[in-house]
């Protein structure tokens, strides 16, 4: 019976190594090359300067804040008309609501660069390309990632419990009242994971900002870029890298993203199918 | 009263709805609509035709961009479901301390930014001097694919009743046999829907696509950013007409998945009478 249980986990022994070689080793090259250098003959050597650097340039600082300001502005917009979308889809009790649902994801479906294109064309045609960059970047990250933010809500929103309702209700709380001390703290976990869903992509996601701001506006995923195949510098670009792992550890810190993580994969596009 | 509220709730709801997923569909449609017009830039006067779906479909390279992106997400799906789904398998029947070190590096590309995967790949294949081919390419499709399939197959195998795979042991299969006949038939959806979501997840990839690609190979997503950047005159009319095929192709395929599971349910449901 041993012998067979062992050939049985043996099965994960090719994924181990493929994680080891394309998911962890690479990972730890990140970290490496963050903090050093290279001399003229190609070798490594230890060095802070990165780090000083990107901390001591304000153009460098102004990115993270930019990314910062877009990622909140993008994550709020995402929350605000998503809210609304799932809690009709989840507690409207009209039937059929799942042909609804899926009319809402059918575009994520559409890749994603040609339905960014299709929003180009569409600013453009309305005279919002090239004079308004920022509102227009906010727009096809909102436009990008609402999907991300109505599923994981919807999910929460569907599993709440109808009787707590009637109680609040039959103990004569109102709408309002039952709404914010019922009904929202139980969609909190949907919440936190959409916002995971959200945030880290519109701090990087460089092909919605350059297809719709005109190229005038970097974010700190164009700057790896630009490091990387412009300058031909993976040192910048890991230490970059490195900062957007503080964030996305931060947030799922904030969101306790660590304790649900099959939530949030499940959100993350699991259900899609 | 109550009725009329209900009523009157129910029509805003309707309402909030419609207009979302006019915006969500506006910039989609324009382009299906626009594709049918001679004009090669939008606004400009033109008349119905069809001329761009003849040289969409005259165009060897695009044609060739079009085969390779599918060819790439088929391949890639095969590949990640085989070594997700025998992970996963191997995962689940693991002592629970490597379960959760594997489980964990596996959620390591799903909470990452894409452009830190595409970069420490970059790193990774730079650092052992490996050029960039269609190797490197499949690597980063299967770095962002597999960790899904995954996700997909271990809820399956938790559900699943592990007494018939010790039952068919008894009755004289051999482990192989037990593992091919009664484990996997069991968590077949699950495999078919780390498929679908890896064939998914391929289509529409551009940064981890562009950081593994080698120079001379396009998929959709690269050729179409480019070709926007550029503000390729020759190319945004054909992208136009590809976008609406892909959108209908992805209609159509969405509609047969309604009714064939609106039918299973029937079918179901007469089976229960």
């Amino acid at each position: 019976m041993t012998g067979l249980r062992f050939s049985r986990k043996q099965l994960c022994i090719p994924y181990a190594a493929f994680l080891v070689l394309f998911v962890v080793i690479p990972m730890f090259l990140i970290l490496l090359y963050a903090f050093t250098g290279e001399d003229e003959a190609g070798n490594l050597y230890f060095s802070f300067s990165n780090f000083l650097n990107f901390f001591s340039s304000t153009s460098k600082l102004q990115t993270l804040g930019v990314s910062l300001t877009i990622a909140f502005i993008t994550t709020f917009f995402c929350l605000v008309i998503a809210y609304p979308v799932a809690y009709i889809l989840a507690r409207s009790g009209w039937k059929r609501t799942y042909v609804l649902l899926l009319l809402f994801i059918v575009p994520m479906w559409l890749n994603f660069v040609l339905r960014i294109t299709a929003l180009r064309e569409l600013l453009n045609i309305i005279g919002f390309l090239g004079n308004y960059d920022y509102v227009n970047t906010i727009i096809g990250m909102v436009y990008d990632f609402l999907p991300f933010m109505i599923l994981p809500l919807y999910n929460s929103l569907q599993k709440m419990d109808n009787s707590l309702l009637e109680a609040a209700n039959d103990l004569g709380a109102g709408p309002v009242h039952t709404f914010l001390h019922v009904t929202l703290p139980l969609s909190m976990p949907g919440i936190l994971s959409g916002i995971t869903m959200v945030f880290m992509p519109s701090m990087t996601n460089y092909v919605v900002s350059e297809t719709l701001g005109n190229s005038n506006i970097t974010i700190l995923g164009k700057m790896i870029e630009e490091y990387f195949s412009t300058y031909d510098d993976m040192h910048m670009g890991s230490l970059i890298s490195i900062i957007l792992l503080v964030i996305i550890f931060i947030t799922m810190l904030v969101s306790g993203g660590f304790k649900q993580n099959s939530d949030e994969s499940s959100a993350r596009g699991a259900n899609l199918w | 009263m109550v009725k009329n509220k209900q009523k009157i709730k129910n029509g805003i709801s309707a309402v909030y709805l419609l207009l979302i997923l006019l915006l969500i569909y506006a910039p989609i449609l324009l382009l299906v609509i626009t594709s049918f017009s001679s004009a090669r830039i939008i606004g400009e006067e033109g008349s119905f035709s069809l001329v761009w779906y003849a040289e969409l479909f005259q165009s060897e390279r695009v044609m060739g961009i079009l085969l390779n992106t599918v060819v790439l997400a088929l391949v890639a799906a095969a590949l990640a479901t085989v070594l997700g789904t025998a992970g996963a398998i191997g995962i689940f029947y693991s002592k629970k301390k490597v379960s959760a070190v594997l489980q964990g590096a596996n959620q390591i590309p799903v909470v990452n930014a894409e452009i830190v995967t595409a970069l420490s790949l970059a790193i990774l294949f730079a650092a052992v001097s490996l050029q960039r081919t269609y190797f490197s390419l499949l690597v980063g499709h299967l770095v962002l694919c597999t960790p899904f399939v995954i996700i997909s197959v271990l809820p399956k195998l938790k559900q699943m009743d592990n007494h018939l795979y010790e039952a068919a042991l008894d009755l004289g299969a051999s482990p192989t046999q037990a593992l091919f006949k009664v484990v996997i038939p069991q968590i077949a959806s699950g495999i078919l829907s780390g498929f679908m979501l890896s064939v998914t997840l391929s289509l529409d990839d551009y940064i981890v696509t562009s950081f593994t690609k080698p120079a001379t190979f396009d998929t959709i997503s690269t050729y179409v950013y480019n070709a926007v950047k550029n503000e390729s005159k020759s190319d945004l009319p054909l992208i136009r007409a590809l976008s609406a095929i892909v959108f209908l192709v992805m209609i159509i395929l969405i509609v047969v998945a309604i009714v064939s599971s609106s039918n299973q349910n029937k079918e179901d449901r007469n089976k229960n009478a």
